[in-house]
């Protein structure tokens, strides 16, 4: 065996990552709906398996709705399986995503973040995946395009996990990431094969061992349902931890649930999803070598949100910013920041707290912005406060 | 002297219905070559010859290429959710049954994603008219294949050809009910302005298929690239027979297979609102 290993880096958007992890990990069964920005995926794939590079069904459903049941019923008989879709797509999937979640069935699915209608955009937010929050799912968020290809990877792997048997969903920021070309660097299809195994879906069709599934379950029995699924989204983190630890080890990349940046010593944390975190670290260094400071905490895994690791990093910080692409209407503030509110509420952390609104429908969120927040932050730690709890940044007034 | 005035009378930027059209609007998003144009053009032309008032027309477009018609008619325009303007149109037929109704989209719109509303309307036969404009691919979204590719053309999707049967939609209307089914292409321009004034008239569901060009999409996938290679092909395979056998009317979009225009269905059938009435009728409380 040489020790010299050779590494592969391929010029990729987003989307084409995304397609070619998935042909990688040798899906059997691929139904979708084109839904701009995530479209290119299936194109992609729908070309390895017409030119014969992938073995696998590729169905072009009548809506999101048709394409993730189909999903569920692939998945059901062993079939590893994959869909990918943005906005109003995941939002007319909604009902099947519960379906699929309790039912158990592992598809791996791409969301790439686009604002919600109405009025039309096309751009990126987290909307769509904020209102898919509560579905039994785990979402994962992707910060670049090496993260979008690499957790695909590793989506699979724990989906399929049998302590697991989840549905997961990958999180790439609309046209910023989908439409974006990055050096990536992918692994040989071998380390990919050994990495992912066979999807060893234990319930396969058996006319010995027949199983009834989505039956009626009436309130003598329907909580006891539900409580398994709270118990396996408990437990999943644990698992996502070996996993990530395992593809660390044949790729050099390591994926935490949380990815912290200058937080041990960070006076001003700045919390984000998706690939605003870039844009924050860039910032943060900058101002580090201001002697400022400053910190970002970027999060991999929404869902199951990972309380106990996020309390370990903002116990030490005097000030966090918590920075939301979406927002719960009517409600005490944008999705990640009741999240960390709660979060430090139930660890008794009492810790200077601003949730910024930003980027809805593709809204820029620029250099100069984050430097922008960062300078409202170490303002709030100077005078022990914000002036607002909930900012709408960059709305035109 | 006199060629000349005549060339710039025809190149004036004023259009006859500016009155019916948002000129702020302008220029629209539509491809060189595309068809949809030429729907809007018909389209204000049959508001502006028809007998209804125009502030009784509304229209109702979903998402795609087509769904930006609505954006373009400066009448009251509603542009919905992809699939769902048929259902939209209902409601607002139903509670205002004095409004002239018309919904203005696409294959993969109206039939595909929003096809069990498509279907449902029909049997219900709810009085709006439905134009869908058939270009046989999803253009917006990057020229996937939809409900009416036809079997072998090719796509993003599929690139090797079309695995699927496409609708023969004709057909489908005919034997859901629909008092009124026509098929035109964007050539035949007079005869599509005036099934259209048709459809404002007909008590019950009007549905016209438009078959129209799709140089950028379809056609760039299927040796069609430029708009008058679809107008060439209209002129060659076109076959007008108002009388044709439904069964036989599906399109292959392959040379020397025809393509079957006309107005195929004109019946009289009790609308929705008809029956409905009967049933209160029948409870008593309705004189």
């Amino acid at each position: 065996m040489s020790l010299v290993k050779q590494i592969r880096m391929v010029a990729l958007t987003g989307n084409e990552a995304i397609a070619y992890a998935v042909k990688q990990a040798n899906v059997d069964v691929i139904a979708a709906y084109p839904i701009t920005p995530q479209t290119i995926i299936v194109e992609r794939l729908s070309k390895y398996v017409a030119d014969g590079e992938l073995e696998a069904a590729f169905i072009q459903a009548e809506s999101e709705h048709s394409a993730l049941s189909i999903c569920i019923g692939a998945a059901l008989t062993g079939a590893r399986t994959f869909t990918s879709t943005a906005s109003q797509g995941l939002a007319l999937m909604h009902e099947v995503l519960h379906i699929a979640s309790s039912m158990r069935a592992p598809i791996v699915m791409a969301v790439a973040n686009r604002a919600l209608n109405s009025p039309l955009n096309i751009h990126c937010d987290h909307s769509d995946i904020m209102n898919a929050r509560d579905t039994g799912w785990i979402h994962l968020f992707a910060n670049n395009v090496q993260q979008a290809y690499d957790l695909t990877l590793i989506a699979f792997r724990l989906s399929e996990d049998l302590d697991v048997l989840l549905p997961t969903s990958i999180n790439l920021d609309g046209f910023i990431l989908t439409h974006s070309v990055e050096p990536v660097e992918v692994l040989p299809d071998e380390d990919v094969r050994n990495f992912l195994g066979e999807n060893r879906y234990p319930y396969e069709i058996d006319f010995n061992k027949p199983l009834a599934y989505g039956v009626m379950a009436l309130p003598d029995t329907y909580m006891e349902f539900r409580k398994q699924l709270y118990e396996v989204l408990k437990s999943a983190p644990r698992i996502y931890d070996e996993i990530a630890e395992e593809y660390a080890k044949i790729s050099g990349r390591r994926y935490g649930k949380l990815l912290p940046y200058f937080t041990e010593d960070a006076e001003v944390i700045v919390i984000a999803l998706g690939s605003s975190v870039e844009t924050l670290k860039y910032v943060a260094k900058r101002l580090r070598r201001e002697g400022l400071k400053a910190g970002v905490l970027g999060i991999t895994m929404y869902r199951p949100f990972p309380e106990e690791e996020l309390v370990e990093i903002l116990s030490k910080a005097k000030v966090v910013v918590v920075m939301d692409r979406a927002y719960s209407y009517g409600g005490v503030g944008g999705p990640l920041y009741t999240d960390v509110l709660s979060t430090l509420y139930k660890n008794d952390l009492k810790i200077t707290i601003a949730d910024f609104i930003y980027g809805l429908g593709g809204r820029d969120f620029k250099i100069s912005d984050a430097e922008e927040i960062f300078k409202k932050a170490f303002r709030a730690l100077e005078k022990g406060s914000f002036d607002q709890d909930i900012y709408w940044w960059g709305v035109k007034e | 002297m006199v060629e000349v005035q005549v060339l710039r009378e025809v190149v004036s930027s004023e259009s006859p219905r500016d009155d019916l059209i948002r000129r702020e609007r302008f220029p629209h998003i539509w491809c060189p070559g595309c068809g949809l144009g030429t729907v809007l053009k018909c389209y204000v032309e049959a508001i502006a010859s028809s007998d209804i008032p125009r502030d009784k027309h509304v229209i109702v477009s979903g998402i795609g290429c087509s769904g930006r018609m609505a954006g373009y008619v400066n009448i009251d325009s509603y542009h919905v959710t992809h699939g769902r303007p048929i259902a939209f149109a209902e409601g607002m037929k139903i509670v205002r049954p004095d409004l002239e109704v018309t919904v203005i989209s696409g294959d993969g719109d109206l039939v595909t994603i929003g096809g069990n509303h498509f279907i449902h309307a029909i049997r219900r036969n709810v009085d709006i008219n439905v134009f869908l404009v058939n270009n046989f691919i999803y253009g917006m979204t990057g020229n996937q294949y939809g409900s009416t590719t036809p079997l072998g053309a090719r796509s993003s999707t599929s690139p090797y050809g079309c695995p699927e049967y496409p609708f023969n939609l004709p057909l489908l209307a005919a034997a859901l009910g629909a008092p009124f089914v026509a098929r035109w292409t964007t050539l035949h321009v007079r005869q599509l302005a005036e099934a259209m004034k048709k459809a404002m008239k007909v008590k019950g569901f009007a549905f016209i298929e438009i078959i129209s060009p799709c140089p950028v999409g379809f056609g760039s996938y299927n040796e069609m690239r430029e708009g008058m290679d679809f107008i060439k092909f209209f002129l060659e395979n076109c076959i007008v027979d108002h009388n044709a056998d439904l069964n036989k009317v599906a399109i292959s979009m392959r040379p020397g297979d025809p393509i079957i225009l006309g107005n195929f269905v004109e019946r009289e059938a009790p609308t929705y609102h008809d029956l409905e009435r009967e049933v209160f009728r029948k409870a008593g409380w309705l004189k």
